[in-house]
C-alpha cells in the first residue's frame, strides 16, 4: 500500500499545468460543496419562494437590490435558485455516481472472478450499453421511472446511474482478470499466501487508482445529464427543488424578450462545477498516471561546468 | 507476407455479421426498456380521450394483450421488415415520422461533426506539438469549457449574441417558411434538395438556419476530439520511429507532421462510433433548442404525450444507426490501418 | 596521448553532462578516441557506463538542456557543435545511426520504401522515386532482403529483418560513420550472427567507420577491430581487440573477462558493488571502490593515461607514471571502502 508520501511524490513531480488543474478543480468543487451545504444559510430566499416581507417579487427583474442575479417570469429569485441547485446538483450526482461504482464494482468482480458464460454475456451486455448514446438512455430511464415513483432526486439519479455502470464494470472487471492471471500473484501463491487476500490487496490497489480519475469525470457527466433532464423536463419539478438545467429550459423563451439573466447564471454554474470536477479528473490522472509524466531535466549552469 | 487481399471480403462479412447479435441485444435492451413502465401505453397517452371501448381496440391493435414473448417476436420481426409501428396518439407509421424528420437531423449531425473535426484535430494536434505552453494551456481549457457547457447554454449564448448583434440572423428552425414550400422533396434532406433544385437563396438559407445549430453541437464533441488527438501526438512524438527518423537528418518539421501527426490521427477514426452516440443525444437538446424540426424534437413531442409506441420505435433507429455505423467504422480502420489483420 | 589529429573522427576530451535535480551527472566526462575509415571500434561497459549516452550524442540525439563539450574532428575539418543545427545537417548523409530496438524503430504505418523516400528525398528533394527504388534495392541486396518485399509494411517482418532494414537505410546515403547502439540485444543468437556478420560486411563493402556499443564481450572479439573500455564515464582501456582480451592492463577488463560466461564457465564471478554516483564521484580512480588491485594512490589521485608498450591505452596507477605517484602511494588500500547494504543489487 503506498504511504502518503508516495502518493504526493508524483504529484510534487509533475510540472505546471497538471498541478493547477487539480487545484483549480478543487477550489471550484469545494466552492460548490459550501453552497449545497449551506444553502439554507446562503441563499437569500427560498428557491420557490415569490415574496418576502409581505411584498412580492417583480416579475423578470434584471440584477439588482435585493436579487443579485435578478427574478425570473415566475418571480423566483435567481440567486437562490442557482444555490439551491447546487444541493440538488451535488444529491443527485454523489447519489448516481456511488450507486453505478458499487453496482459496476460488484459485477466486474464477479465477472473477472467467475468467468465462463456469465463474463461474457455481461460483457456483451455492458458493451451494448456502454455503446448506446447515452443521453438517450438517460432519458428513456428518466421517463419511465418518472412514470413509476414520480419525478425527483431518486428518478434521476436512477436514470443516470445506468449510463456510468459499464465504465466501472469494464475497469474492475480487467483489474480482477489481471490480478487473477498476473505473476505476482503466482508468486505470492507459491509463497503461501491465500488467494483471496492476494487478489483483494493487489487488486484493491490497481483499482483505487483509476476509480477517482473516472469518479470525477463520471460526476461531471452526470450533471451534463441531469442538467439535460431538467432542460427537457424529465426532471425535478421546481416547486420540489432548484434545478439549473431546467431554469435554463425557462430561459430559453426569455432570450426574444433580451431577457438574459435567467439564463446566464444557471448555465455559468453548469459551466463551472462540470470544469471544475474535470480539472479535478484531468488533474489527477496526470499526476497518477506515470506515462504522461514528464521528467524534469534541469539545464546546467556554466559554473558546474567549471568544477 | 502482405496481406492476401482475398481476405477483405471475409472480414467485412465477418464484421457484418457482428451486426446480427449487437442489434439483436440493442433491441431487446430496447424492448424491454419499454415494459418496464407501469400501466399500459394506451391508458397513458390517450386515456383521457376515448371511451373505454376505443381504448380497448387500440389495445388489441397494437397487440398489448397478447403473452411478452408474442410481443417480442412481433416487434422484432416488424423490424427486420421495416416496420416499426404506428405511434399510439395519431396512428401514424413511425417510418413516415422518420422520413419526415430524418433529414433534419442527419443535416445537423454530419455538420456538427465536420465543424468538430476540421476545428478539434488541428486544435488537438498544435496543443500537443507545443506541450505546456500557453497554447497548449488554452486549447486544453477550450477542450474542457466547451464540453462542461451544455448545447441548451450555448445556444441561449448564440442566440442572446446574435439577437443583438446580428439581428435578422436567423435564430429558430431549419428554414423559413417560403424555402421549406418551394423547394422540392427528393432526399427528404432540405439542404440536398435545395442544392440538387438549382434553388440558391433556398441553400443559402438553410445554410443561415444550420450554422448556429451545427457549431452549438459540434463544439459539445470538440473537446474529446481535442484531448485524443493531444494524447495520441505527445505519444507519437516520443515514438522510436521518430527518433530514427531524425536519426536518419528528417528535418523536423517533416518529422513532426508525417510522423508524429500522421500516425495520431489514424486512432481517431476509433471513437467516430462514441462521437456518433453522443451526437446523436446532444441532437435532441439542440433539436428543442433551435426549434430544429427534426427526430429529436419529435421525441420530445413523442415523450410529452407519453407516446410508448413512438418512443420506441424512434429509439430503435437510433440504436440501430450507432450500430451499423460502430460496424462501418471498423471496416474502415481496417481498410486504413495496415496493421490490422484481415 | 598525443595531440595529432589521426582518422577520420577524431574525438578529444569530450563531455556530456545531463542536470538533474541532486547536480550535473557526469554521463561522459572526458572521452578521447581516434576512428579510421573503414574500422569498427567496439565500446563497452556495464549500464549506466555512458556508452549509449557517447553513441547518441555523437549523433546529437540528446535531451535538451544537456551540457555538452569537447574538440571533435570530422574528416579534417572541425565538427559542429553536438546537436547544433549544423551537426544536425550531417545526420544522413555523413552520420547515421543503429538502434537497439528493432521492433519500434519504423513507422508501422509506412511501407518500407515510403521510409526509403523520404530519406533519400529529405537529403535531394529532385530524386525521383525510380533512383530511390534503385538505390534501396542494392542496399537491401546487401542486407539479404529480397526485392518483392520492397512495399510491405514493417510488421510484416521478424525481427532480425527489421533490424537489417534499419541498418540499410542507415547506409542507403552512405554516411562515413555509423554508431551502433547495442544492435543485437534484443535479438536471438543466431539472428545476432547474421547481424554482425552483416556489419562486418558493411565495413568492407562500403568503408563505414563503425562504433558498435555492447555489453556483450563476444561480439567485440568477433567484430572489432579496436575496442574501448567504458566506466563511469571514461575509457579506462583502449587498444586492438585481441590483445585487450589477451592481456588486458586494466582491473575492470580484467574483472569483466573473468565474469563472462562461456562453456568452460564453472563458477559465477561478479564484480561487487555498483558503478558509482556520476553526480558525486568517488575521489581519485572511479574505479577504486571496487578495484581488487587498489592502492593509496588510487584514492586520492585520478590515473593518468598511459600509452603502454603493448600499444594499448590505459588508466590505471598500477602502470605508472611512478613520478607521479608520491610516497607511500603503492601501498595496497587494505580496506576497500565500506559498499553500503544498498549498493548491493
Amino acid at each position: 500500500m503506498a504511504t502518503f508520501k508516495g502518493i504526493l511524490a508524483p504529484f510534487r513531480e509533475t510540472t505546471g499545468f497538471a498541478r493547477w488543474m487539480l487545484l483549480i478543480g478543487l477550489v471550484i468543487v469545494v466552492f460548490f460543496v459550501v453552497l449545497a451545504i449551506g444553502a439554507d444559510w446562503i441563499a437569500p430566499y427560498g428557491f420557490a419562494q415569490q415574496s418576502a416581507n409581505g411584498v412580492d417579487f417583480k416579475k423578470a427583474a434584471p440584477p439588482g437590490p435585493g436579487h443579485l442575479m435578478g427574478t425570473d417570469r415566475l418571480f423566483f429569485d435567481v440567486w437562490s435558485r442557482v444555490v439551491y441547485g447546487a444541493r440538488t446538483a451535488l444529491e443527485v450526482i454523489i447519489l448516481a455516481v456511488a450507486v453505478s461504482l458499487v453496482i459496476g464494482l460488484i459485477l466486474g468482480l464477479i465477472s473477472g472472478y467467475v468467468g465462463g458464460w456469465i463474463d461474457r454475456v455481461l460483457v456483451l451486455i455492458m458493451d451494448v450499453l456502454y455503446a448506446f448514446p447515452g443521453l438517450l438512455l438517460a432519458i428513456v430511464f428518466g421517463f419511465l421511472l418518472a412514470e413509476k415513483i414520480g419525478a425527483g432526486v431518486i428518478s434521476a439519479a436512477g436514470a443516470i446511474t445506468v449510463i456510468y455502470i459499464p465504465q466501472y464494470f469494464r475497469v474492475v472487471r480487467s483489474s480482477t482478470i489481471s490480478a487473477k492471471e498476473s505473476t505476482y500473484v503466482e508468486a505470492a501463491r507459491a509463497l503461501g499466501a491465500p488467494g483471496r487476500t492476494v487478489i483483494g490487496r493487489y487488486l484493491f490497489g490497481n483499482v483505487i487508482h483509476s476509480v477517482p480519475v473516472i469518479g470525477t469525470l463520471n460526476a461531471a457527466d452526470a450533471l451534463l445529464t441531469l442538467a439535460a433532464l431538467g432542460f427537457l423536463g424529465l426532471g425535478i419539478q421546481p416547486t420540489d427543488g432548484a434545478e439549473w438545467g431546467f431554469d435554463l429550459s425557462r430561459a430559453l423563451e426569455d432570450v426574444s424578450s433580451g431577457i438574459w439573466w435567467t439564463g446566464l447564471w444557471p448555465g455559468l454554474a453548469i459551466v463551472l462545477l462540470v470544469t471544475g470536477l474535470t480539472l479535478v479528473g484531468e488533474g489527477l490522472n496526470e499526476t497518477i498516471n506515470p506515462v504522461l509524466r514528464k521528467r524534469r531535466l534541469r539545464k546546467i549552469t556554466v559554473e558546474e561546468t567549471q568544477k | 507476407m502482405a496481406a492476401q487481399s482475398g481476405s477483405l471480403p471475409r472480414y467485412i462479412v465477418q464484421r457484418l455479421l457482428l451486426l446480427i447479435p449487437m442489434v439483436w441485444l440493442t433491441l431487446t435492451l430496447v424492448f424491454l426498456l419499454m415494459r418496464v413502465a407501469p400501466g399500459d401505453p394506451v391508458t397513458a397517452s390517450v386515456g383521457g380521450r376515448l371511451p373505454p371501448q376505443a381504448l380497448e381496440a387500440r389495445r388489441e391493435a397494437l397487440g398489448l394483450n397478447e403473452p411478452l414473448i408474442k410481443q417480442y417476436w412481433d416487434y422484432l420481426s416488424g423490424v427486420l421488415q421495416g416496420d416499426l409501428g404506428k405511434t399510439i396518439t395519431d396512428n401514424t407509421p413511425i417510418t413516415d415520422i422518420i422520413k419526415d424528420n430524418g433529414g433534419a437531423t442527419l443535416e445537423l449531425t454530419v455538420a456538427a461533426m465536420l465543424f468538430a473535426l476540421v476545428i478539434g484535430l488541428p486544435l488537438g494536434l498544435l496543443a500537443g506539438r507545443y506541450r505546456d505552453t500557453p497554447a497548449d494551456g488554452g486549447i486544453r481549457m477550450f477542450g474542457i469549457v466547451t464540453y462542461a457547457a451544455p448545447v441548451f447554454f450555448v445556444g441561449i449564448l448564440f442566440q442572446l449574441l446574435f439577437l443583438n448583434v446580428f439581428s435578422g440572423w436567423p435564430l429558430l428552425g431549419q428554414s423559413t417558411p417560403i424555402t421549406e414550400f418551394t423547394v422540392p422533396t427528393r432526399t427528404h434532406i432540405l439542404l440536398l434538395d435545395a442544392m440538387i433544385a438549382g434553388d440558391g437563396s433556398a441553400t443559402v438559407d438553410v445554410l443561415k438556419h444550420l450554422m448556429l445549430p451545427a457549431i452549438t453541437l459540434g463544439l459539445l464533441i470538440c473537446g474529446i476530439l481535442i484531448r485524443l488527438t493531444r494524447v495520441n501526438v505527445l505519444q507519437t512524438l516520443q515514438a522510436d520511429y521518430v527518433e530514427a527518423a531524425r536519426a536518419r537528418g528528417i528535418p523536423e518539421r517533416k518529422v513532426v507532421t508525417a510522423h508524429a501527426f500522421r500516425n495520431a490521427l489514424v486512432p481517431v477514426i476509433t471513437i467516430i462510433g462514441l462521437l456518433v452516440a453522443l451526437l446523436l443525444g446532444g441532437a435532441v437538446l439542440t433539436e428543442q433548442t433551435y426549434a430544429w424540426p427534426g427526430l429529436g424534437s419529435q421525441l420530445i413531442t413523442y415523450i410529452n404525450q407519453r407516446d410508448y409506441a413512438a418512443v420506441q420505435g424512434i429509439i430503435t433507429l437510433f440504436a440501430i444507426v450507432v450500430v451499423v455505423i460502430s460496424i462501418l467504422i471498423d471496416i474502415i480502420n481496417a481498410l486504413i490501418d495496415p496493421r490490422v489483420r484481415y | 596521448m598525443t595531440d595529432e589529429r589521426r582518422g577520420m573522427l577524431s574525438v578529444r576530451d569530450l563531455r556530456v553532462w545531463y542536470g538533474t535535480e541532486r547536480g550535473a551527472a557526469k554521463a561522459v566526462n572526458g572521452v578521447s578516441f581516434d576512428l579510421m575509415p573503414g574500422e569498427t571500434l567496439g565500446l563497452v561497459g556495464e549500464s549506466g557506463c555512458g556508452k549509449t549516452t557517447l553513441g547518441r550524442g555523437l549523433l546529437g540525439l540528446l535531451p535538451r538542456g544537456a551540457f555538452v563539450d569537447g574538440d571533435i574532428t570530422f574528416k579534417g575539418k572541425p565538427m559542429p557543435p553536438l546537436g547544433s543545427k549544423e551537426h544536425r545537417a550531417l545526420r544522413g548523409t555523413e552520420l547515421g545511426m543503429i538502434f537497439q530496438e528493432p521492433m519500434t524503430r519504423l513507422n508501422p504505418l509506412m511501407r518500407i520504401s515510403e521510409h526509403f523516400e523520404e530519406t533519400m528525398q529529405a537529403h535531394d528533394p529532385g530524386i525521383s522515386k525510380d533512383q530511390v527504388r534503385h538505390q534501396a534495392l542494392e542496399v537491401l541486396r546487401v542486407m539479404g532482403i529480397p526485392p518483392t518485399r520492397y512495399r510491405s509494411y514493417p510488421h510484416e517482418f521478424s525481427g532480425g529483418m527489421r533490424q537489417r532494414l534499419t541498418i540499410a537505410l542507415a547506409l542507403v546515403l552512405r554516411p562515413a560513420f555509423i554508431v551502433a547502439d547495442e544492435p543485437t540485444t534484443a535479438l536471438d543468437v543466431l539472428v545476432e550472427a547474421q547481424i554482425i556478420k552483416i556489419l562486418a560486411d558493411m565495413r568492407r563493402e562500403f568503408d563505414t567507420a563503425l562504433l558498435l556499443i555492447t555489453h556483450n564481450l563476444g561480439i567485440v572479439a568477433e567484430a572489432c577491430d579496436r575496442v574501448a573500455v567504458m566506466y563511469a564515464g571514461r575509457i579506462v582501456e583502449m587498444g586492438d581487440a585481441r590483445s585487450v582480451f589477451r592481456n588486458p592492463e586494466h582491473p575492470y577488463t580484467r574483472e569483466l573477462l573473468r565474469s563472462t560466461i562461456s562453456l568452460d564457465t564453472t563458477g559465477l564471478t561478479y564484480i561487487p558493488g555498483a558503478p558509482p554516483d556520476l553526480i558525486w564521484p568517488p575521489p581519485g580512480c572511479l574505479f577504486h571502490p571496487r578495484c581488487p588491485s587498489a592502492m593509496e594512490v588510487c584514492s586520492k589521485q585520478h590515473p593518468v593515461p598511459l600509452q603502454l608498450d603493448s600499444g594499448q591505452r590505459v588508466e590505471c596507477w598500477l602502470h605508472g607514471p611512478e613520478d607521479q605517484i608520491p610516497a607511500g602511494g603503492r601501498e595496497p588500500k587494505v580496506m576497500r571502502e565500506e559498499l553500503s547494504l544498498a549498493d548491493e543489487a
